[in-house]
């Protein structure tokens, strides 16, 4: 139980074009949530992508346990890699328990489709995320909450061991933000291996064990997340002034530097 | 475990005013549209200008089928309703289910409920086929044989056409085969232009209008093979197709090979609709409209869309073409009909229910 996802010597670049980042290194491992943070641009969902198998990469390889990516089926790379994608609206009407139930896609023969025990997995999915109550309800007419929650619940059916995460916490309320944060993390505590990008570095300190800097080009860091998350760091990344604050309830937060005139 | 905190609305509390989607039927009711398929069916070929009951066509049937019955019904009627009626209703079923499931498909492929079959340029190409095979050679198989010819080359073209621009989204394709669709019309005009105004002309126009006058159980033979098996193919893969419906990169984090499978839909659609074309000439309407009507009835969901379209677009091509041949004392082109008694039908349809995509 529990895969390792390990990339060495990463570099990606659209065909004809400079490469978008080179020599990306990271590996994230079970029970452990690993943030990427970068300016927007910088390629950070590209480089998920990259991880999850889905576009080929330039140089270097992508490690589930011992396997290579490059030479898994797409089948077999989605039993051990599950991917939540930003929140979408599919072109057809499809009820919750549906949309969930295509995580047991990687388990079925070209010409099946899903069994009972499928829909009790994915029943037992929706459950583990509360939202069992949703299970007739037309996907397209669930709320931005709601759809990342069922989009979660897919990736619990998948039953893959490692989990990637493009932005989560986009286009969630205050409270959606911070109770999708704490599921994040529950599901790491599971054992899964969590990777995720960010916008927000609070929510790296949040819940990240281990965090990565992606900006001009290049991997600026990559460590446990009190050391890499330094007001230098963040300030070099984002091109402005930050201060790190450490609250007396234990929590850390960032803010912007104030300017004086 | 249970997460405590829920993002979503109180689960005790479901506001009354959403709709739920259908849950999957029993096993009994889903036999129920197979009945009514077969229930058109007796009545297409009992449907006609020269009066059949419908006892009659299921005791000629059952002779035909060997079953031992006392031949005691006048002969004509074996004629009417083995040889004359019974390839075209076959037809119809035929042409009717293949071009309903192949239009299913491709709104699922596409993400688009705007998609017909035609989409990728194959009655265009085909048209041309048939009308240059009208000008040159007059013979009934070569004008199929050219028409299905040409409507695979077009397809073919367009995909070849996406592969060049090495852009592997499903938009790329679909202008290529409206680039492609507007050469071979040009390329029609111009066999229209050049066609005898007096002889050549009005067989083309009515050509491209469609019929199924011409059917004869040797032509169906010839279309049977090809357009089942790749229904089949399509009602096999009817899961991976949800899964697609998603989008190319989400089906592939699913596990599905999504450029090999759009691949794969492609040639079955191209074959069905290209075979289809090649006996009926274009009959439209059909592979965009029963779609939409077989999603309202059963939900989005393909496992019950497939068969669902299959089973409406036959019943409503036998009617259509019931229509066809007994409306007035001429036949009236289907490609007339199949849009002018399904427009208001579908408008109808539209304003009441939900569409089954967002």
């Amino acid at each position: 139980m529990g895969l390792t996802l390990h990339a060495e010597n990463l570099s990606f670049a659209y065909p004809g074009r400079d490469a978008v980042w080179t020599n990306v290194g990271l590996t994230a491992r079970p029970g452990r949530v690993l943030s990427i943070l970068g300016p927007n641009g910088t390629g950070k969902s590209t480089l998920l992508l990259c991880l999850a198998g889905l576009i080929p990469t330039r140089t270097g390889r992508v490690l589930a346990g011992d396997r290579d990516l490059a030479s898994l089926s797409r089948r077999t790379t989605a039993r051990a890699i599950a991917m939540v994608p930003q929140t979408h609206s599919p072109v057809f009407a499809y009820r919750a328990l549906d949309i969930v139930v295509m995580g047991r896609t990687p388990h079925l023969g070209a010409f099946a489709s899903p069994s009972d025990a499928d829909f009790h997995a994915a029943r037992s999915a929706m459950e583990t995320m509360g939202i069992q109550h949703l299970e007739n309800v037309s996907y397209s007419e669930t709320s931005g909450g709601e759809r990342q929650l069922i989009l979660f619940a897919r990736s619990l059916a998948q039953g893959a061991d490692i989990l990637l995460l493009d932005e989560p916490t986009s286009h969630l309320d205050f409270g959606n933000q911070a109770r999708t944060l704490s599921l994040i993390r529950s599901l790491a505590d599971r054992g899964l291996t969590v990777i995720m990008t960010t916008h927000f570095p609070d929510h790296a300190f949040e819940i990240s064990d281990q965090t990565a800097l992606l900006a001009r080009g290049r991997l600026q860091a990559v460590g446990a997340t009190g050391e890499v998350l330094s007001p230098e760091a963040l300030s070099s990344l984002y091109g402005l002034g930050v201060d790190i604050h450490r609250l007396s309830n234990g929590k850390t937060v960032c803010t912007v530097r104030r300017e004086d005139p | 475990m249970v997460w405590s905190n829920p993002i979503t609305r109180n689960s005790t509390a479901l506001p009354s005013n959403r709709p739920y989607p259908r849950r999957p039927r029993p096993t009994l009711g889903s036999l129920a549209p197979w009945a009514g398929v077969a229930a058109i069916f007796c009545v297409g070929l009992a449907w006609g200008r020269y009066p059949v009951s419908v006892s009659d066509v299921l005791r000629v049937l059952g002779h035909a089928a060997g079953l031992p019955l006392d031949h005691d019904w006048p002969g004509v009627l074996d004629t009417v309703v083995m040889q004359v009626r019974l390839p075209r209703v076959l037809a119809a079923m035929l042409i009717g289910g293949g071009l309903s499931v192949a239009g299913a498909a491709f709104q699922g492929l596409f993400r688009n409920p705007l998609v017909s079959p035609y989409i990728l340029g194959v009655a265009s190409g085909a048209g041309f086929g048939a009308a240059l095979g009208i000008l040159l050679w007059n013979s009934p198989w070569v004008i199929q044989g050219s028409a299905f010819f040409f409507g695979m080359l077009a397809v073919t073209a367009a995909w070849g056409m996406s592969r060049l621009y090495r852009s592997s989204g499903p938009m790329i394709i679909i202008l290529a085969g409206v680039v492609v669709g507007a050469f071979f019309q040009s390329l029609l005009s111009l066999v229209k232009y050049m066609a005898d105004p007096d002889d050549k002309l009005p067989v083309i126009v009515y050509w491209l209008m469609g019929s199924l006058s011409s059917m004869t159980m040797d032509r169906l033979l010839t279309v049977c093979l090809p357009v089942g098996v790749c229904v089949l193919g399509l009602l096999l893969i009817r899961w991976q197709l949800n899964v697609l419906s998603l989008g190319d990169e989400e089906a592939r984090t699913l596990g599905v090979e999504a450029g090999r499978l759009r691949l794969g839909v492609i040639v079955a659609v191209t074959v069905i609709t290209a075979s289809a074309v090649s006996v009926s000439g274009i009959i439209g309407w059909v592979g965009l409209v029963v779609p939409h009507l077989a999603r309202m009835l059963v939900g989005p969901d393909y496992r019950r869309l497939i068969p669902a379209s299959l089973a409406l677009g036959a019943c409503y091509l036998v009617l259509i073409d019931g229509l066809a041949r007994n409306l007035t004392a001429t036949e009236i082109p289907l490609g007339i009909l199949t849009a002018s008694v399904g427009a208001p039908f579908f408008a109808v349809l539209l304003g009441r229910g939900r569409t089954g995509w967002a």
